[in-house]
């Protein structure tokens, strides 16, 4: 049942990537209603996939790869949504949804089997610790998203190129004001992710923190989004360098998502 | 009966003539009176404005009518038949139709889209509907006239984009400040495309103005004009980083501002994003500037190049506007056409009542014993007959065919009636 729920929504945001990027060429109305619309089904069926999950797991679905990444696509929509409802920016989904489409790919193609919790994550501090994580990451995501917009407004802005696309982003400086938001929110969640984590660390193992490659990569990250923020309030760093920066940030999520349990294993490693 | 516009406008006629022929002031109401009064004219509007001078009226026969607005202008401006003849255009039925839609929904403006015509026509309805020069027809026209530009404005992107230099700065500026509410601009030098565009920035929010000119009574008194700071130009680049957008129209031969300047202000700047609009020939500012992170610079070709490309955007969407009036213009042909069958239709009417009338007094004569329930029964019987009699003529005559002409002159023919003349 939950393997079905997950294909439908997978094949709704399928969907919902390729009206987006319809969208981008050839934007009107209906495209971008079609988007949304798309996304919200593909939402239903996720969130219930997620919720089916949960109530045969008895946890948060994210004890492997499979469910961390689908949880961390759920996240990105809800916070799109969020986002959409306050600031209606469009075309915003058309740089979303397809990196939740390749987020949602991957999890399609990593082994869903529900196992049981291993002992040592059976803790209060297993929810709070990971949607801490979670959120703060689907803060870098959408964070990466209007960077990229800003990137091309920029662009055409600069190059004078002022075609039908111009016309439909938004402007520069909302957008590099909605990227600072999200990249302080995401650096005070995962602010918050990694003081319970050690918390928690001391609690399990009996030391704060053990230098695991994902520790170590978190750390990385978090010290990228610091400088991030640093930079721009010292050095005036905003604009097309902040988009950039959030931009490569993003893409040290992804490692330390990913890459840190594919590659390098350690104690976050779901086995 | 016929629909006829009359006039002169940009594409017909030289200024010198819109201006003689112009009603201006006075002349307005004096000369919508005077056209009203004409024998072949039934309504009249007129819409006078420094592009066009075109007559919208519902005429007796179209040439008779021309002849006699043309002398009426004649006399009314004080300009010989001669002079403006060659310059006037007449257009009648569905070509006059189309004609009054294409210039409420700006197609037949200078400026392509441009909203203001429609206020224009919006205010010769009005005046014509206080001095009563129209009637049904008119202001049938009218109305549809005005509902047809909105249709046109919503359903294509013909007001879209700007189409003015000035106006196309502030788009810009939209565009990289989200909002122009408390942003301060720097005007240097002068000229009427810089003021303009500081007086549109203004309108749209933009608070502080900051003048900078090399006459520094010049510079006081345009400061004032805006409500804004005068600043001597030896101590421009010390303003410079108070100003979020520049606009620059000096006379200089040179560069008045250089990249390693303008780097420097946006360090103390924190990087604020500037845009800058050079409008002087030979251009005042570097346009190395332009390489600067958050630095938006665009000179008068940029500008007229944003222009050209929202006009070219703009003759496509004319083209479907084109067929929204072409719809609107056939619906109108088709409720004129029924008005045709209207004074017929009355005429059965009356003739089919007047029979009815004319037999129940002839026998209530004959049966002068039949008490009141029985005579409101036998009334009651003739008015069913006479109603079922009429109504498949009515249906007909009302319903839209081709060949309607012939219908109408069939009925009136059959029933002996004569619906030519209307009221």
């Amino acid at each position: 049942m939950e393997l079905i729920l997950f294909e439908i929504a997978l094949t709704f945001y399928f969907a919902a990537a390729l009206a987006g990027i319809l969208e981008l060429f050839k934007g009107t109305k209906t495209t971008s209603r079609i988007m949304l619309g798309l996304t919200v089904l593909g939402f239903a069926v996720h969130t219930a996939n997620i919720i089916t999950r949960y109530a045969i797991a008895g946890h948060i679905p994210i004890s492997n790869l499979h469910e961390a990444s689908s949880f961390f696509s759920w996240c990105i929509i809800l916070l799109f949504f969020f986002i959409e409802s306050r600031y209606k920016i469009g075309l915003l989904g058309s740089f979303i949804m397809p990196v939740v489409f390749i987020l949602m790919l991957s999890s399609s193609v990593l082994p869903r089997a529900i196992k049981p919790l291993s002992p040592v994550l059976q803790s209060y501090w297993f929810g709070i610790h990971t949607v801490l994580a979670f959120t703060g990451d689907a803060a870098f995501a959408i964070a990466f998203g209007i960077g990229i917009m800003y990137l091309i407004q920029e662009h055409q802005v600069k190059s004078k190129h002022l075609g039908g696309l111009f016309q439909r982003l938004p402007s520069l400086q909302i957008l590099d004001e909605i990227n600072y938001r999200l990249i302080t929110i995401g650096w005070m969640l995962l602010t918050l992710a990694i003081i319970t984590g050690v918390i928690w660390a001391e609690s399990a193992w009996g030391r704060y923190w053990r230098w695991d490659p994902k520790e170590v990569w978190s750390l990385i990250t978090w010290f990228i989004y610091a400088a991030v923020l640093h930079v721009r309030l010292i050095a005036g760093w905003r604009g097309r360098r902040a988009a950039l920066l959030s931009i490569i940030g993003f893409f040290v999520v992804l490692f330390t998502f990913f890459g840190v349990n594919l590659i390098l294993k350690g104690l976050h490693a779901f086995v | 009966m016929k629909i006829l516009v009359l006039g002169v406008n940009h594409k017909t006629a030289s200024v010198d003539i819109r201006e003689r022929l112009a009603f201006s002031g006075t002349k307005l109401d004096e000369g919508i009176l005077g056209l009203h009064a004409l024998h072949s004219v039934k309504e009249v509007s007129v819409l006078s404005t420094c592009n066009r001078v075109e007559l919208y009226a519902y005429v007796d026969n179209v040439p008779g009518a021309a002849g006699e607005i043309k002398d009426f202008l004649s006399g009314l401006h004080g300009i010989a038949r001669t002079e403006f003849e060659n310059s006037l255009f007449v257009l009648d039925g569905p070509e006059a139709v189309r004609h009054v839609f294409r210039v409420a929904s700006s197609l037949d403006s200078m400026v392509l889209g441009e909203p203001q015509i429609l206020g224009q026509i919006k205010d010769a309805f009005d005046l014509s509907l206080s001095k009563k020069t129209t009637g049904v027809l008119l202001n049938k026209l009218m109305k549809k006239a005005i509902s047809t530009a909105k249709r046109v404005r919503t359903e294509t992107r013909i007001a879209e984009n700007a189409v003015s230099i000035s106006f196309a700065a502030v788009e810009l500026a939209k565009k990289i400040f989200t909002n122009l509410a408390g942003k301060s601009v720097m005007l240097m030098g002068a000229g009427e495309m810089a003021e303009l565009a500081a007086r549109h920035l203004l309108n749209n929010g933009v608070t502080g103005v900051m003048v900078v000119n090399r006459t520094y009574d010049r510079g006081c008194e345009l400061a004032s004009e805006f409500n804004g700071r005068p600043v001597r130009f030896e101590n421009f680049l010390q303003e410079l980083v108070h100003a979020d957008i520049i606009i620059c129209s000096t006379g200089a031969p040179t560069y008045v501002l250089q990249r390693e300047q303008m780097q420097k202000v946006m360090k103390e700047r924190k990087q604020r994003p500037v845009f800058i609009i050079d409008i002087s020939v030979p251009r005042n500012i570097d346009p190395e500037i332009n390489k600067i992170d958050n630095v938006y610079l665009y000179d008068v070709d940029n500008l007229q190049d944003v222009v050209d490309t929202n006009l070219q955007g703009r003759r496509a969407e004319a083209e479907k506007a084109e067929g929204i009036i072409g719809e609107e213009v056939e619906k109108f042909g088709r409720w004129m056409s029924t008005l045709d069958s209207v004074p017929t239709i009355v005429a059965l009417r009356q003739k089919a009542d007047e029979v009815r009338r004319e037999e129940l007094e002839k026998f209530q004569n004959k049966f002068p014993d039949l008490d009141e329930a029985q005579m409101k029964a036998v009334d009651y019987l003739a008015s069913a007959i006479v109603n079922k009699l009429i109504h498949p003529p009515t249906v007909a005559l009302k319903d839209d065919s081709e060949d309607r002409d012939e219908l109408i002159a069939l009925i009136t023919r059959l029933y002996g009636i004569n619906g030519g003349d209307d009221e």
